[in-house]
Parts: structure tokens; C-alpha cells; sequence
């Protein structure tokens, strides 16, 4: 079973939408759960996904049109908070049979899904559905829902990279004030003492430190100054 | 009450909405003399309104804008990331655990009350969202207000001198900090929490009594 950091730099380095796909399939086997899916609205209105739903599925859902009363895609949209299902509106008919139907067909009857929300009008959503208890829906949340933010927003970060064009695992550009924050921590110094070296408030050097690990794509700190080592973005 | 309302759903409160947006005019325009755009309706409206953003509203027993801040999430567009880079060094702010705070307003009578609200109010987000913190671009002339209850920013930058300052500012939630701001605001931990969970249309009570633990 993969890490979650290994799944992170296997999105951060993926050069295709394949890649992605392989990551989705990751993340299903290492959490456990009926399916993950990863959807995208470019700036321009286009559609793109992958995911672990089966193809009878999605055929099933793109012939019976059911983008137009899917409750999680009119939910979702309109909200950048994350969403357990049980959160959205079933209670029309027609989203009352949709959703047997999506059990039916193996999706589960929990979901929890995160908008994500890029520039100029790109939008996202990262899913996670299962099969099992609402208690116990509510408690995986409870323990998961920040490091799937991370892996949400680092989806995000690779389809606005393909919508650029850019298909090779680029080295993300680091402000000099975040080169130096990196910098000090990978020579051990606390962040009380990089704060105090760069003469700004620990708050603001955790901000930066928050905003290069952003964009390294990484799990935390320590992940983060790893990768900013092996890009060469840092030197010792 | 603290209402939670993102701006696509605000036509269900046209009274809280129009209140909110004349009470902006009043403290931006009128009070702090900011060069923003008053509309027609005597509204105080900017394109970050147009990006469908989320309030956090106090309404009074009348209906009416006791306060309010809004919210956008520091991956789309945001103030600081699309004007004021130059305040943070250069260092865009993004994260999906840092969100932008702006439009920090208060209705012209707003007592202490509300003011303490508000915070809870943000704290709530904070804590159920997973949030670190707030960024925001802030009128240092704010900061006395800001000290009066509890949420003195950290300042990652200003710029400008007398009234034209700016600031641009970090805010954490202390939750320590919690029962004296529940005091001042007059709501209980109960309240707080089911005026949330009624915004977010959450049923299931573990979903929240998690967030407590």
C-alpha cells in the first residue's frame, strides 16, 4: 500500500490525465472506500474527470443526462466548503431514484465531496463515496478531511497546469521570501529563529512556509523542505 | 443570529442583503472614504461580491445587517492575491487552509455584541473547514477596534501613509479564547452551533459534536 505522500508526489509529477487516473484508483485502495473521482470545469466550460466509477456507470449517467438533477454537481457548485452528501438536498423524486440507482450501481450510499476552486473561473470537485453507516461516514470525515483537502487542491493544481499546456512535472516557482523560509528550516532552524532572521512574525513565516508547501505540492513541512532539496529549488 | 450565506443564496434575505451592502457604503465610502463603487441602490458592491462568496452575517430581531465579513477561498481570486502583492513580499497566499477575509463591516449602531459574534462566527468556519487562518487587506484605522475585541491581526505589510494606509493582515482563532468572545457575543456554544448546522444543513449531530471533540 502506497503512502499518501508517495500518492502526492505521483500527482505533483504526473504528465497526463492516465497518471491522474492511476492516482484516483491510489487513493480508493489506500482509504478503503467504494470510489474516488476527480471532475473539472476549465475556465472556458470544459469537462474533464477520472475516477474509479465503472464505465457502466458513467455511460449510465452521461445517456440519462443526470449532470442536470445529480444533487452533488447543483450542490456543489454553488460552495467551496466541503460537503458530506447527507449536507445536500435528495428530496426530490428524481434525486431520490438517482441515488438508488447510483447505489445500484456500486457508487455507495455516502459521499463527501470537495469543491475546489481555481482562478478565473475553474472550478472542481474531489469525491469519495462508500458504503457504510452514517456514524461512521461522519468519523471518517472527521479523520480525513484535512489531508483530502491537500490531495484535493493538488489535483487542482495539476488540471490547471494541463489547461496551460504545461504536461511536464514542472518545478514551481518559490518567492525569494519563501526560498529563504525553506531555506532556513532545512538548516534546522526553529521557527522561532527563521522569523527572527528574517525579521517578520512566526505567523507570517508559517503563512509562507503554508504557501511554498502549496505549491510544492507536498504533505507537510518536512515533506515539503524534502522536495524543495530534490527539485534543487534550495541549496545547503 | 449568525447567518452563514453564500451570495447565490442572499436573495432568500433581501432585507439582511440590502442592510449589508448600504451599511458597506456607510463604513467604506462615508466613514473610511475608500474609493469603492456605490451603486445606484446606495449599495456598496465590488467584483469579489460577483465571485459568489460566503457571508458571515449577524441579523438583528428585525431582520436587519448587525455586522458582517465575507469569505473566499485563497486558490480562486482574492484582493490580496490579485492587488497586493506587493504588501506580502511577493508571496502569493494560497491554500486550501488559508481563506481570505475581507469587507469587515459593522451596521453604524452595531454594539459590542455583534462584534464578538462575528468572531464567533468566523471561529466556526475556522474550526469546521479546517482552516489555520485568515488573510485579509484592513484599514489600520480598524486596528483599535480590532484590539477592543481580542483579534489584533498580524501584520504581514502596510503601505501608504494617513488615511490612504493599508494594511494586510493574518488572523488565527484562539480557542481558548472562545468562552470570553461566547460571553461578550451573549451566545452559547449550543447556539453558535445550531445556527451553523441549520446554514450547512447538517443533521447528523456527530457531524458536529466531532468538531468539538
Amino acid at each position: 500500500m502506497t503512502k499518501l505522500e508517495d500518492m502526492q508526489d505521483l500527482l505533483t509529477q504526473a504528465t497526463a490525465l492516465e497518471e491522474l487516473q492511476r492516482v484516483t484508483e491510489n487513493l480508493r485502495d489506500y482509504y478503503g472506500v467504494n470510489h474516488v473521482v476527480y471532475h473539472w470545469v476549465n475556465s472556458v466550460g470544459e469537462r474533464f474527470g477520472c475516477g474509479t466509477y465503472t464505465t457502466e456507470w458513467v455511460d449510465r449517467y452521461v445517456e440519462k443526462d443526470y449532470l442536470h438533477i445529480d444533487p452533488v454537481i447543483i450542490g456543489c457548485f454553488q460552495r467551496f466548503d466541503p460537503v458530506n452528501w447527507k449536507q445536500l438536498d435528495w428530496s426530490s423524486k428524481a434525486a431520490r431514484s438517482f441515488l438508488k440507482e447510483a447505489s445500484d450501481y456500486g457508487v455507495g450510499s455516502q459521499g463527501f465531496t470537495i469543491p475546489v476552486r481555481g482562478p478565473n473561473g475553474q472550478f472542481a470537485l474531489f469525491t469519495m463515496t462508500n458504503t457504510c453507516s452514517d456514524e461512521e461516514w461522519a468519523e471518517f470525515i472527521e479523520t480525513n478531511q484535512r489531508d483530502l483537502l491537500l490531495v484535493a487542491h493538488t489535483f487542482n493544481k495539476k488540471a490547471l497546469a494541463f489547461e496551460e499546456g504545461v504536461f511536464n512535472a514542472s518545478t514551481p516557482q518559490l518567492s525569494p521570501r519563501e526560498l529563504s523560509a525553506m531555506t532556513l528550516l532545512a538548516k534546522g532552524r526553529s521557527r522561532a529563529q527563521a522569523a527572527d532572521e528574517m525579521s517578520i512574525s512566526e505567523h507570517t513565516l508559517r503563512v509562507y512556509i503554508e504557501a511554498a508547501r502549496h505549491k510544492l505540492g507536498a504533505m507537510n513541512t518536512t515533506h515539503a523542505v524534502a522536495r524543495a532539496l530534490a527539485m534543487g529549488l534550495i541549496v545547503m | 443570529m449568525l447567518r452563514y450565506v453564500y451570495a447565490a443564496d442572499l436573495h432568500k434575505f433581501p432585507k439582511l442583503r440590502d442592510t449589508m451592502f448600504r451599511d458597506r457604503a456607510e463604513q467604506f465610502a462615508n466613514r473610511l472614504g475608500w474609493e469603492v463603487t456605490v451603486d445606484e441602490n446606495g449599495h456598496e458592491r465590488d467584483e469579489y461580491d460577483d465571485l459568489n462568496p460566503l457571508y458571515v452575517i449577524w441579523e438583528r430581531a428585525d431582520g436587519s445587517h448587525g455586522g458582517s465579513m465575507r469569505f473566499l477561498p485563497t486558490s480562486g481570486n482574492t484582493m490580496i492575491n490579485d492587488h497586493f502583492l506587493h504588501l506580502t513580499d511577493g508571496v502569493r497566499i494560497e491554500s486550501p487552509f488559508i481563506w481570505e477575509c475581507t469587507r469587515f463591516c459593522l451596521a453604524p449602531d452595531a454594539d459590542r455584541r455583534v462584534t464578538a459574534g462575528l468572531v464567533l462566527g468566523a471561529g466556526e468556519v475556522m474550526l469546521h473547514f479546517d482552516l489555520s487562518h485568515f488573510v485579509g487587506v484592513f484599514d489600520p484605522r480598524m486596528e483599535r477596534i480590532y484590539r477592543l475585541l481580542g483579534v489584533v491581526p498580524d501584520v504581514i505589510g502596510r503601505k501608504g501613509e494617513g488615511d490612504a494606509e493599508i494594511g494586510v493582515g493574518l488572523w488565527e482563532f484562539d480557542e481558548t479564547a472562545r468562552p470570553r468572545v461566547q460571553g461578550r457575543a451573549k451566545v452559547t456554544r449550543k447556539d453558535s452551533l445550531d445556527w451553523f448546522r441549520r446554514a450547512f444543513n447538517i443533521h447528523n449531530p456527530l457531524q458536529c459534536a466531532l468538531a468539538l471533540a
